[in-house]
């Protein structure tokens, strides 16, 4: 009875356990991979996983939350995305954002909320319209590139990004410029 | 609401050669030697007759009965579908049909909608509307579904016939609102203009402003999916002239406020309505609140509604005067609960098509089937879309809409837990299903209450649903369900697999079983190279095979490449180029008259 006692304990503990990555899976990582929704590869995802759902499959369904899987449920990402969710798109301040870049034929938009600071954001921008943006520095701004990023805040002044805390942009941010050329060079480099 | 994936006949024949000799067909008179009359004259008796047909099933079989059947056919049809357009060229199409008026593309596979395709996979419709800028100067409708189309095609098309009178977009991209603009400007004679579930950029163009100023010929207009602001009084002035619009669907940029003011001009006539956002901005109620109510009394020819794109609940009850006569309501995109939905669907008696989100739970279902007795169609989708979700619906739902909706024919269910029981219990009270879809969202999971394998719940579907045509499959699934398939699916044309089966076994059954399977997907399925072989005899005859993350290698398919040579076998693979892979990524494989296609990109490999 008391050996029982124990090993519930230790369960217990287990359970609290603080540890990254999903309870279930042992390796921290594989968040990373994730939230893949649009993707060039067809992997399924953590088929580690997948064996463990096989094996218990045939019991109750008390299982860990499961990784996400490409295209699993198959509901178009139009519908997903466009389902009234209760923290509707605000107006402006923050969240969804229209990015243009000198040049391109189209905008795009952004939630700003999915990023935590500016490297993230400007990994992502790179990867939308495939550009590069040189090195962020304080007194020297964008060095090493044409394109600068830059942004309408709240008054409706252009400003480079970086330039203020993220939780201050975030939240003063109305939209999106990649700027290039001569313009870029005005705005991005020295004061 | 965008248009099923149904197709209700055999491929349109567009072999080059007729097949059959004039010797052979009793009625036909052959084109030289023997006649009594000449050509023309018999030509011309011809097309006068076969004018009359309209279904493409009985074109397509009296194309075959001879060579002047063949030909003259080719003149007189005018409306055209081409279920894959990879199944030919464009050339073939302008050859072959002389006198088209109307044109219903489709390209890219259904799975595809789901990320399983990377982008930029194909389906242009640039050298389509190339072709026919030049053969069909009289072109009056063009629908296409998942196709890639640009601004630059639009132009095209608004330029190049000037009769245009109808433009059907579905699930289709890379095109925006500049695009629009050109089509609204230069197609005087366009009567539908309909953009359903696209993927529309915001160019940041005034669309709706670029219709001619005088009174159009709109009919139906559909911009629902448009995630643009619009400029609402040229909204206004476009309805105020447009005397012979009958469908509007608006976008959430519109709100309930402006939506009052477009039905206080337009109401009576409209058939058909989408809300737009259904919600109010953040104005001062001056007089109290608006009366919306009398707004919708005024609508008393809808009998379709959706939008409610951002929903006010409180606003709901408003549109309770049109309700009696719907027979088509869509509440997809707006999270309602029971509570706000009962005293609604109370009232909706007529309702043969009916959409929501499972936010309305099993008391909501419950609430349909007491109600809606002429129900047909009915579409579940999640609130949250996410394998472990909570499940707001399950089989008590699906049970209570068997028992009430006797007239059931399509179904499309989407929850976290199903019994066996229930699907029994709905095959045996609604043999009219012709569509079943059901997608438990937790992958291989069993029956909730036995534990058991969905097996004999699928089965009972196959066997019981006489007339089912289309099955999507989920949860744990055995070779037995297909077994059942195989055995029972003998009209069943397209089947969607996920997460499902044991061994090659499962697909053999439904390859060697159902002699009308047009369309099969299946992905992450352990399906391998003999299943892949035991079908051979009946890919000529299907439209596509698409099958992801399963077992099969690309020797394999290289033998099945080689082995037919009218079957384009296209193996989609990932960025990492690893030779030594055990399996294929991705083979998706369809007949063709012309051949592979030319502008495959990187990632395709045609074997």
């Amino acid at each position: 009875m008391e050996n029982v006692g124990v090993c519930d304990e230790f369960v217990n503990l287990k359970a609290t356990e603080l540890r990254l990555g999903l309870p279930g899976t042992e390796d921290g990582g594989e968040e990373e991979r994730q939230k893949v929704s649009c993707c060039k590869s067809n992997k399924r995802a953590f088929p580690e996983t997948e064996k463990d759902i096989e094996s218990t499959g045939k019991t109750k369904p008390a299982s860990p939350p499961k990784a996400q899987i490409v295209g699993w449920p198959p509901v178009r990402s139009y519908r997903k995305n466009n389902i009234q969710t209760k923290k509707n798109e605000s107006e402006g301040q923050g969240m969804y954002v229209k990015v243009s870049m000198d040049g391109a034929p189209y905008l795009r938009k952004i939630d700003l909320t999915v990023y935590k600071q500016y490297p993230e954001l400007m990994k992502s921008l790179e990867n939308m319209f495939k550009f590069s943006v040189g090195e962020y520095c304080e007194r020297e701004r964008y060095k090493g590139s044409e394109f600068v990023p830059t942004y309408e805040d709240k008054d409706g002044d252009w400003m480079l990004v970086g330039d203020v805390p993220w939780e201050m942009f975030v939240s003063s941010c109305k939209r999106l410029r990649i700027m290039k050329g001569s313009e870029a060079k005005g705005l991005g480099c020295g004061v | 609401m965008p248009e099923d994936d149904e197709d209700q006949s055999p491929p349109s024949d567009l072999r080059s050669q007729p097949p059959c000799s004039p010797n052979k067909s009793r009625n036909c008179i052959s084109s030289s030697s023997s006649q009594t009359f000449p050509d023309h004259v018999l030509e011309n008796v011809l097309e006068n007759v076969l004018q009359f047909l309209d279904s493409r099933c009985d074109r397509n079989a009296a194309s075959l009965v001879c060579k002047l059947w063949w030909k003259v056919e080719g003149l007189t049809r005018s409306e055209v579908f081409i279920g894959n357009c990879y199944a030919l060229s464009p050339a073939r199409l302008t050859q072959r049909f002389k006198r088209v008026r109307s044109l219903l593309l489709k390209g890219k596979p259904r799975f595809a909608d789901f990320n399983l395709m990377p982008p930029d996979w194909g389906a242009n419709f640039a050298p389509w509307v190339s072709t026919m800028a030049k053969a069909y100067p009289w072109l009056e409708k063009v629908d296409l579904k998942r196709m890639f189309v640009t601004d630059d095609d639009l132009a095209l098309l608004a330029e190049s016939f000037p009769g245009f009178k109808e433009l059907v977009l579905v699930c289709c991209e890379g095109f925006g609102t500049s695009g629009i603009a050109v089509v609204a400007n230069k197609c005087r004679k366009l009567k539908v203009l309909d953009l359903i579930e696209s993927e529309v950029t915001d160019d940041e163009v005034d669309w709706v402003s670029c219709f001619p100023e005088d009174v159009t010929c709109l009919e139906s207009l559909a911009f629902d999916c448009v995630e643009a602001p619009i400029n609402f009084k040229a909204l206004e002035g476009l309805v105020g002239r447009s005397p012979s619009l009958r469908k509007l669907r608006l976008n959430r940029f519109v709100s309930l406020e402006e939506l009052r003011r477009l039905l206080l001009l337009g109401a009576p006539q409209l058939t058909s309505l989408g809300t737009g956002s259904f919600s109010r901005g953040d104005q001062s109620d001056e007089q109290g609140p608006p009366d919306y109510a009398a707004a919708f009394r005024a609508c008393k020819s809808v009998v379709c509604l959706s939008g409610f794109r951002e929903l006010m609940p409180e606003y709901l009850p408003a549109i309770l005067p049109v309700c009696a006569n719907l027979t088509s309501l869509n509440f997809s995109y707006a999270n309602i609960s029971p509570d706000m939905f009962k005293p609604i669907i109370h009232s909706c008696h007529k309702l043969q098509i009916f959409w929501a989100l499972d936010s309305i739970c099993d008391e909501g279902l419950q609430a349909v089937a007491a109600t809606c007795k002429e129900l047909r169609e009915l579409r579940i989708f999640p609130f949250d879309p996410r394998e472990d979700s909570e499940g707001p619906v399950s089989e008590l739902g699906l049970q209570a809409i068997s028992e009430g909706c006797r007239k059931l024919e399509s179904l499309l269910y989407f929850c976290q837990r199903m019994t066996n029981a229930a699907l029994i219990a709905m095959s045996h009270n609604c043999p009219e299903l012709t569509v079943f879809r059901l997608c438990i969202m937790g992958r291989h999971r069993p029956d909730h209450v036995t534990g058991k394998a969905m097996d004999e719940g699928f089965g009972a579907i196959v066997k019981n649903c006489k007339k089912l045509t289309r099955l999507a499959v989920s949860g744990l699934l055995t070779d037995q369900a297909f077994r059942y398939m195989g055995e029972y699916g003998k009209l069943i044309r397209t089947l969607s697999v996920a997460f499902a089966g044991d061994s090659d076994m499962a697909l053999r059954h439904v390859l060697e079983g159902c002699p009308r399977l047009q369309k099969l997907e299946i992905r992450d399925s352990p399906f391998g190279d003999v299943a892949l072989r035991s079908g051979m005899h009946r890919y000529y005859n299907m439209r596509f095979v698409w099958m992801s993350a399963c077992s099969l290698s690309m020797g394999c398919c290289k033998d099945v490449a080689r082995a037919m040579p009218n079957l384009v076998v296209e193996v989609i693979g990932s960025d990492d180029d690893d030779e030594n892979r055990e399996f294929v990524d991705t083979l998706y494989m369809y007949r063709s008259l012309d051949g592979p296609r030319k502008d495959a990109p990187q990632f395709v490999t045609i074997l």
